[in-house]
């Protein structure tokens, strides 16, 4: 393993995770929820109960979120290289193994950890490793 | 409505952080995932940063026992490590090593115009309703 320095941005970084913590803090405290991505959006799909009003406001919030940042300063790049397949399998993949795996990075990895929940930390050690695996399998030996 | 005023607040602020982080480039979490690579520790930042603020504050709405707004904590009850959470979560990380992409980040990068973002979204949502309204049957039961 080499460290890329260049490409490390600790500050910004940690300042934008802190901002990510301050949004799950703020959706627990006001509307006593989780803000994991996957179970607002997946709720969506489980009907009327458990609310669509403040799943489809976070949502939005999402979504505007980078009209609102170009008020203010230059977009950071967005580089997606995958092909269309791959996209495909990928949301496919992500979008059923986070409802059944009930969670996502947020919801496991940020609200989980810091609620010092033992099945998001196992959660998380899964996710990453198999992370790992792939970006391993598919950058190192299939690319050579 | 004040819930979803302060929904949509949560949302946009999670939104901010993602691309103040660059979070919502593919590659950078890509860069971070691939440790035989040159590494990009920047995302356990990320999460450190997260969770430093998170984690007091989650402890004080505890202690509170409700919401400002007077409503209930719905936190999980669900203390088993079970089937359902083990297999999950390794398909979702086949799915995150593959294209560099979560929900949150997909969906911030699907604002942002990114039209690959969007196919990934729409796929995610498709895998959700599979996990909905098909393969609930078939897999073992969650909770």
């Amino acid at each position: 393993m080499t460290i890329d320095w260049a490409a490390f941005t600790p500050a910004t970084a940690f300042a934008g995770g802190a901002l990510i913590g301050l949004a799950s803090a703020l959706l627990m405290a006001f509307n006593g929820r989780i803000a994991g991505i996957s179970g607002i959006v997946g709720g969506i799909l489980e009907g009327p109960a458990s609310g669509i009003g403040w799943r489809l406001a976070f949502i939005v919030g999402l979504l505007i979120a980078p009209m609102i940042w170009q008020l203010f300063s230059a977009m950071p790049s967005i580089e997606i290289e995958s092909s269309f397949p791959t996209l495909v399998a990928a949301g496919l993949l992500v979008g059923i193994g986070t409802r059944y795996g009930s969670g996502c990075t947020s919801g496991h990895g940020v609200c989980g950890l810091s609620r010092l929940s033992p099945r998001s930390l196992i959660a998380t050690i899964l996710f990453m490793a198999t992370g790992f695996i792939t970006v391993f399998v598919v950058r190192h030996l299939f690319a050579g | 409505m004040k819930t979803t005023i302060t929904a949509f607040l949560a949302g946009l602020i999670f939104g901010l952080g993602l691309l103040l982080s660059n979070m919502a480039n593919p590659e950078k979490v890509l860069g971070f995932l691939d440790l035989a690579g040159d590494w990009d520790p920047s995302l356990a930042l990320v999460m450190v940063g997260a969770i430093a603020a998170a984690l007091p504050a989650f402890q004080l709405v505890k202690s509170r026992g409700q919401s400002f707004w007077r409503m209930p904590l719905r936190l999980p009850n669900n203390i088993q490590i079970d089937r359902p959470l083990v297999i999950g979560s390794l398909l979702f990380g086949v799915g995150w090593g593959l294209a560099g992409f979560c929900p949150g980040p997909a969906i911030v990068a699907t604002g942002a115009g990114q039209e690959k973002a969007l196919v990934f979204t729409l796929a995610m949502l498709a895998g959700m309703g599979i996990f909905q309204f098909g393969a609930r049957s078939v897999l073992p039961a969650r909770d």
